[in-house]
């Protein structure tokens, strides 16, 4: 799916996508000529339709995960199916541990509300995000952050 | 904006004015747009395929094991055929299509461990028997169903894709390592066949599980045009509870009537590569115990093998 700008007569890019929580989808697009922009309104059939392919609206921003799909929409996966759920620990007990961001109290007791089956990719990823920042201490603030740069509003 | 007539951005030919309300365009299509300005969903469509393509290069081939009708001992016979293939040496892998029905990984024996997961993928659970597998039933609780996340209304929109996405997941993202065959255990049906052999342009073929009523050859034969509608060879037919034997004397007597085992044969000019009787003591796999029927499924897995290689 494209939109072009009938005036110019090019292709609008992608410019911001928005999870709302309800199911629905925004997406964003402009055009590179005038810098007019509409935004496409996704109800929560559409949406599916689209996750369930697998895909992001307007590309990528984060690599595939392993069994991104399959942890993102099997709803009650069992507990302790993937050896990457262990919950951070706050402080690093190891040397190998201490080259790896630490959470503080938050933003652990908000990553222990993401459902098992799928909280070790999501832990994967926010330490991913830190250490490629240089972040040394991953805060409810960088979870926003990381949420709104990767675009992870659905996780 | 151009003229829609003279496909031209401005019309100064026919200077034609657009009737009433309407403005006088021409839009490009999307196959008009050059290649980078094109959407991004085909090239992650692509690359999903791709990755698809690259995990199975190491695999030597891709055999669907498919029924047309539901309880005839597919799964058992894909169980079987794995667990005989690894005695004989082979590396084996099943993938477990049947998603919400699961019951290869319980088969093989399967432990329920956690799977480790790498930046290469999610690692098989590795049977006792030596068999790789991977398995909805391994994701989910003690008998539960498979459920999907929210939105459930109009779920028969997306749930088509949403499966085909698990089986594309279950191919791409296990650590199968280098196999020389993969069973592809399916769900009843031809529906998750097609969707296999769009994954997989190199499926090998399918191996087709009948019993021998007369009502089970007319789904199994519809079974079987749509695979080879679809382009599948097909490798072989395995008859399940073909006869009935004594636990006790091992004696052989009629089981189901019917002969759709050879009747198949016949009309689809592949081999019957087994006729299985109704063994109690096939029953064992239910407790993940494979010996019996790895015995049974033997010279089955070796002339699927003879297959393979001609």
């Amino acid at each position: 799916m494209k939109f072009l700008c009938v005036e110019c007569d090019r292709p609008m890019g992608f410019a911001e996508r928005a999870l709302p929580g309800d199911g629905t989808l925004t997406a964003v697009f402009s055009c590179p000529g005038c810098g007019r922009s509409v935004a496409m309104l996704a109800n929560p059939m559409e949406t599916q339709l689209v996750a369930s392919l697998g895909v992001s609206i307007g590309g990528r921003t984060l690599a595939e995960q392993p069994f991104e799909l399959t942890r993102t929409v099997v709803s009650g996966g069992r507990e302790g199916a993937f050896a990457d759920g262990e919950a951070p620990a706050a402080v690093p007990e190891t040397e190998a541990a201490a080259l790896r961001p630490s959470w503080d109290e938050a933003a652990r007791e908000r990553l222990q509300r993401v459902p098992a089956f799928v909280r070790g990719m999501v832990l994967r990823i926010y330490t991913d995000y830190a250490r490629e920042h240089g972040i040394a201490t991953i805060t409810e603030e960088v979870m926003d952050q990381a949420r709104r740069e990767l675009g992870l509003e659905g996780m | 904006m151009s003229c829609l007539p003279c496909n031209r951005r401005v019309c100064d030919e026919r200077g034609a004015a657009p009737a009433a309300g309407f403005r006088v365009t021409r839009v490009r299509g999307y196959h008009e747009l050059p290649a980078e300005e094109g959407g991004t969903l085909p090239a992650q469509i692509a690359g999903q395929r791709a990755r698809v393509q690259a995990r199975l290069a190491f695999v030597g081939s891709v055999v669907a094991v498919m029924s047309g009708k539901g309880g005839v001992g597919k799964s058992l016979v894909a169980a079987g055929l794995a667990a005989a293939l690894a005695r004989a040496g082979r590396r084996v892998g099943v993938l477990d299509a049947d998603l919400h029905a699961p019951t290869a990984a319980r088969m093989l024996g399967a432990p329920r461990v956690a799977l480790a997961v790498g930046p290469a993928g999610v690692a098989a659970a590795k049977a006792p028997c030596g068999v790789r597998v991977m398995s909805s039933d391994l994701l989910l609780p003690d008998e539960a169903p498979l459920r999907w996340r929210e939105p459930e209304q109009a779920g028969f929109v997306w749930r088509g894709a949403l499966e085909t996405g698990m089986l594309r997941e279950f191919l791409s993202d296990v650590e199968w390592g280098a196999l020389d065959e993969l069973l592809v255990d399916l769900p009843p049906g031809t529906e998750r066949l097609s969707a296999l052999a769009e994954l997989v342009p190199g499926l090998a073929g399918a191996v087709v599980v009948t019993i021998p009523s007369e009502a089970s050859y007319r789904a199994v034969r519809r079974a079987i045009e749509a695979a080879q509608g679809a382009g599948v060879r097909l490798l072989g037919i395995v008859e399940n509870m073909a006869q009935a034997r004594c636990p006790g004397c091992g004696a052989a007597s009629a089981g189901f009537a019917g002969d759709a085992g050879e009747h198949l044969q016949r009309e689809s000019g592949a081999p019957l590569l087994a006729r299985i009787p109704f063994d109690p003591r096939l029953q064992a796999i239910d407790q993940g115990s494979t010996e019996a029927v790895a015995g049974a499924l033997a010279p089955a897995a070796q002339a699927l093998v003879a297959r393979l290689e001609r």
